[in-house]
């Protein structure tokens, strides 16, 4: 993990790239993570390969309900010559989910970026791809996110045991 | 889909069962030789060689497969909802249903996060309970995918001495906590209970005699002829496009590439003992089988060692917010009787915060990303399955070789369907 | 044989009501439990039968009528009930426990039943082991439609007994969509006790040699509705949300 001043001089070669990219940095329990915009993730992501980070070892999705904007996409990034780990975090709204795809040059977020979008409702501009991935195709609404509900269904029973007998 | 829709009678879940187009198949056929038959086959969800309810869709010229598209979501559970909904102890047995061969690793990656976020400390007789009861799961894991591997084959026999063993891992598991699969053993903050006596002895036992087995069954498979033509130089595939793709775990380690993460990034006292990691050289099917053969070996070294090495002392944290008192004290303390009923009733708060806690499970690298907000129930548990980044990679393994090739590249991707659509 | 059942009178006298109020399920009775689990009829739980309420001649012709034909059943019934064909249906983790009983130690080839077959066509038994997702429910129901008669299904495991420890929007519990003759709890059930479940079903069908699941389970008009049958006023179609 990068420590925190460590942390602190890579989003600053970010910022020196794009200035609007880095928004924010966070050090918390020894790790290290980058809050993002969500138009310069790519950018980002790009930068921080040619650091080292060749690895994409998970992209997922957080509900911050009710705080604004609500969606979180996290990309979890490693490398393995120096065996460290950083978090890129971006944040978008309900009304405007959508993030730049990085399929093309991730193809591990392939499934992840579906699953994202299944779950979540975000859309990736760019991805091959964009179908449910778990739920039913033609299934209606987002079930990870916060206001949806957990479910569930009553049991029924085939009422047929008593009829033909216990026992063995 | 023109035809579908010209017959009205068709009912409503017959239509919404052939929604899934092909449009999106990407493949890079010419389409001019008329000679050429080009099928399209569906796998599954329900088929004997399918490894769980997965669905392939292959598109085929003759017997040689010129692309696959996996379809997967039949055993969705909506666990992560699930889990949002229970408070953080109850999410152990929920979590654990995810990867059903893996469920000491599921519960590991959770409560690795919870300690994490709680700042716990685990004491090291725990840890090593829980490094011994980790590579018993792993050597299960891998039995179950040994005989399951070998039964696609058409080594049908060897799915019998696979479940033998089996069974005395699984009478291991209910000798230290009462169930065989699912055990609700690990907690956070240690371990649920002290393994009761005589535990160690039969579990010497099986460190005794679970090499030879081993060797058994490769001498079984290691050298037989039909072993070999199926296995070897069957798609393989290198170790930059399984990087590129996510893929860890024996699949990874079978083309060449060292990582494991209980070397490079040691947790739970994994660094206090002494085992290789086996890595494959050309990273095809035979590769895949020979890592997971040899990894069986060297669980039962670290199970060995740690056996030895087993130090004296609690099996949870003395923390009594986050874990239970000892019974005898209820009667005494009234502070014990009040956390008791405390984590009974609400559970332990976390402090707000994310966190992302990988390890290396039998199939790649497990993690559990958790995100709480400050109450008694976690708002948001993503567990990130090795199965699901592996199968990305299946169709660049198998494009281009034969139906066979493909099912027994299925078999040596080793995909848990429940970790996969968790 | 006696079939011993007592029932706790209420006093008789002007206090009494002439019949038990409302809730007769509040009645204590004390049933012979060995008999409860033999089979035995119980007054006012078990359905009666067509032969119950018959006397004298009536009862004479009707078991002379159906002796030949009852013996035959009844031979048949053995045959069927010791040689079921499962079918390899393993959804998620009660897969795993259905491949144990597979497996040496609670070997089920004991019993007749070691020949798992993968085409549902010529299965009689689908043991349905795991989560159903909504996904796969219509899945399920057309491998089981697609079973011939006789058949029967287990539900194995919690999940799809009753919904088991997710009940939330992704699963259906199996008696929604399809008759299941024995529920096997557990989480996973140990193969023990899967066994004991198929056992039970063996029970179940050497005594009771129907055939027809639908006139078994009263389950006439659950037949998949399409189109013009919609107007049928018995059908129930499960798949349509709007029906």
């Amino acid at each position: 993990m990068p420590d925190a001043t460590g942390l602190e001089l890579l989003a600053q070669e970010l910022r020196e790239k794009d200035p609007d990219s880095v928004v924010d940095t966070l050090h918390f329990r020894g790790k290290a993570a980058l809050s993002v915009a969500p138009g310069a993730i790519r950018g980002v992501l790009q930068a921080l390969r040619e650091h080292g980070y060749t690895f994409m070892a998970s992209l997922h999705g957080v509900d911050y309900y009710p705080d604004e904007p609500r969606l979180g996409v996290q990309y979890e990034l490693l490398d393995m010559q120096r065996v460290d780990r950083i978090t890129v975090k971006l944040r978008v709204p309900t009304d405007a989910p959508e993030v730049d795809s990085v399929t093309p040059d991730w193809p591990t977020a392939d499934h992840q970026e579906r699953e994202l979008y299944d779950m979540f409702g975000v859309v990736f501009r760019g991805h091959p791809d964009l179908r449910r991935i778990l739920m039913p195709e033609d299934y209606e609404g987002y079930p990870q996110r916060r206001d949806f509900p957990v479910g569930g269904e009553p049991v029924l029973f085939t009422y047929n045991e008593q009829r033909y007998g216990g026992g063995v | 889909m023109s035809e579908i829709d010209a017959r009205p009678q068709l009912s409503e879940y017959r239509r919404r069962e052939q929604s899934i187009t092909l449009d999106s198949l990407d493949t890079d056929i010419q389409p001019v030789d008329p000679h050429r038959e080009l099928l399209t086959l569906n796998f599954g969800p329900h088929h004997p060689a399918t490894h769980g309810v997965l669905r392939l869709l292959v598109h085929l010229d003759g017997e040689v497969v010129l692309d696959v598209k996996p379809i997967i979501g039949y055993v969705h559970t909506g666990i992560e909802k699930t889990a949002e909904d229970k408070s953080y102890w109850k999410v152990i047995p929920v979590v654990e249903r995810m990867d059903y061969l893996a469920y000491y690793f599921n519960a590991l990656a959770y409560i690795g996060a919870v300690e994490t976020l709680l700042e716990v400390d685990v004491p090291p007789r725990a840890q090593y309970l829980r490094v011994i009861h980790l590579e018993l799961n792993r050597i299960m894991s891998h039995l179950v995918w040994l005989g399951t591997s070998a039964l696609d084959l058409g080594a049908i026999s060897m799915f019998w001495f696979c479940f033998r063993e089996r069974e005395k891992i699984l009478d291991l598991f209910e000798f230290s906590s009462g169930q065989r699969m699912h055990t609700r053993y690990f907690q956070v903050g240690g371990v649920i209970e002290d393994i009761p006596p005589g535990f160690t002895d039969k579990l010497r036992a099986f460190v005794r005699e679970m090499p030879s087995r081993a060797d058994q069954y490769g001498d079984m498979l290691n050298r037989n002829e039909i072993v070999l033509q199926r296995l070897r130089q069957t798609c393989a595939l290198d170790g930059d496009t399984l990087l590129s793709l996510g893929v860890t775990g024996p699949l990874l380690r079978a083309a060449g590439v060292a990582w494991d993460l209980r070397k490079a990034a040691p947790y739970c006292s994994y660094e206090h003992f002494d085992f290789k990691v086996p890595v494959g050289t050309v990273g095809d099917n035979y590769d895949r089988y020979a890592v997971r053969l040899a990894e069986i070996y060297e669980s039962v070294k670290i199970i060995a060692q740690a056996l030895d090495g087993l130090p004296e002392g609690p099996y949870i944290t003395d923390d009594r917010k986050v874990a239970l008192p000892p019974r005898h004290e209820l009667a005494t303390s009234m502070e014990s009787l009040i956390h008791h009923f405390k984590l009974v009733t609400e559970g332990f708060r976390v402090p707000p915060g994310e966190f992302y806690y990988p390890i290396e499970g039998p199939r790649g690298e497990l993690a559990c990303f958790l995100r709480s907000d400050g109450s008694s129930k976690p708002a948001r548990v993503h567990v990130r399955d090795p199965s699901f980044v592996n199968l990305q990679a299946f169709a660049h393994m198998v494009r281009g070789s034969y139906i066979a090739d493909m099912i027994a590249t299925l078999a040596m991707l080793d995909p848990i369907l429940g970790g996969i659509d968790r | 044989m006696e079939i011993k059942r007592e029932r706790l009178e209420p006093p008789r006298g002007e206090s009494a009501p002439a019949r038990p109020v409302r809730g007769d399920d509040l009645a204590i009775r004390r049933v012979d439990a060995v008999q409860m689990l033999r089979g035995a009829p119980i007054e006012g739980l078990t359905p009666a039968r067509e032969h119950d309420d018959l006397t004298d001649e009536d009862l004479e012709r009707h078991v002379t009528e159906r002796v030949l034909t009852t013996t035959l059943d009844k031979a048949v019934a053995w045959a069927r009930g010791n040689s079921f064909f499962p079918a390899t249906f393993g959804l998620a983790c009660c897969a795993i426990e259905m491949m144990s009983i597979v497996a040496s130690r609670v070997d089920v080839a004991r019993f007749g039943f070691e020949a798992f077959r993968a085409s549902p066509r010529q299965a009689d038994l689908l043991i349905l082991s795991g989560r159903v997702s909504i996904k796969m429910a219509p899945v399920v129901r057309r491998i089981y439609d697609q079973m011939l008669e006789p058949k029967w299904a287990i539900s194995m495991g919690a999940c799809c007994s009753s919904m088991g420890v997710f009940n939330n929007y992704a699963l259906v519990p199996a008696d929604k969509f399809m008759p299941v003759d024995v529920h096997v709890p557990g989480c996973p059930p140990r193969p023990e006790a899967l066994m004991h479940g198929i056992l039970k079903l063996r029970k179940m069908v050497l005594d009771d040699p129907d055939m027809g699941w639908r006139e078994r389970y009263e389950a006439r008009g659950t037949e998949e509705v399409v189109g013009e049958d919609a107007a049928r006023d018995n059908a129930v179609n499960v798949f349509d949300p709007r029906a």
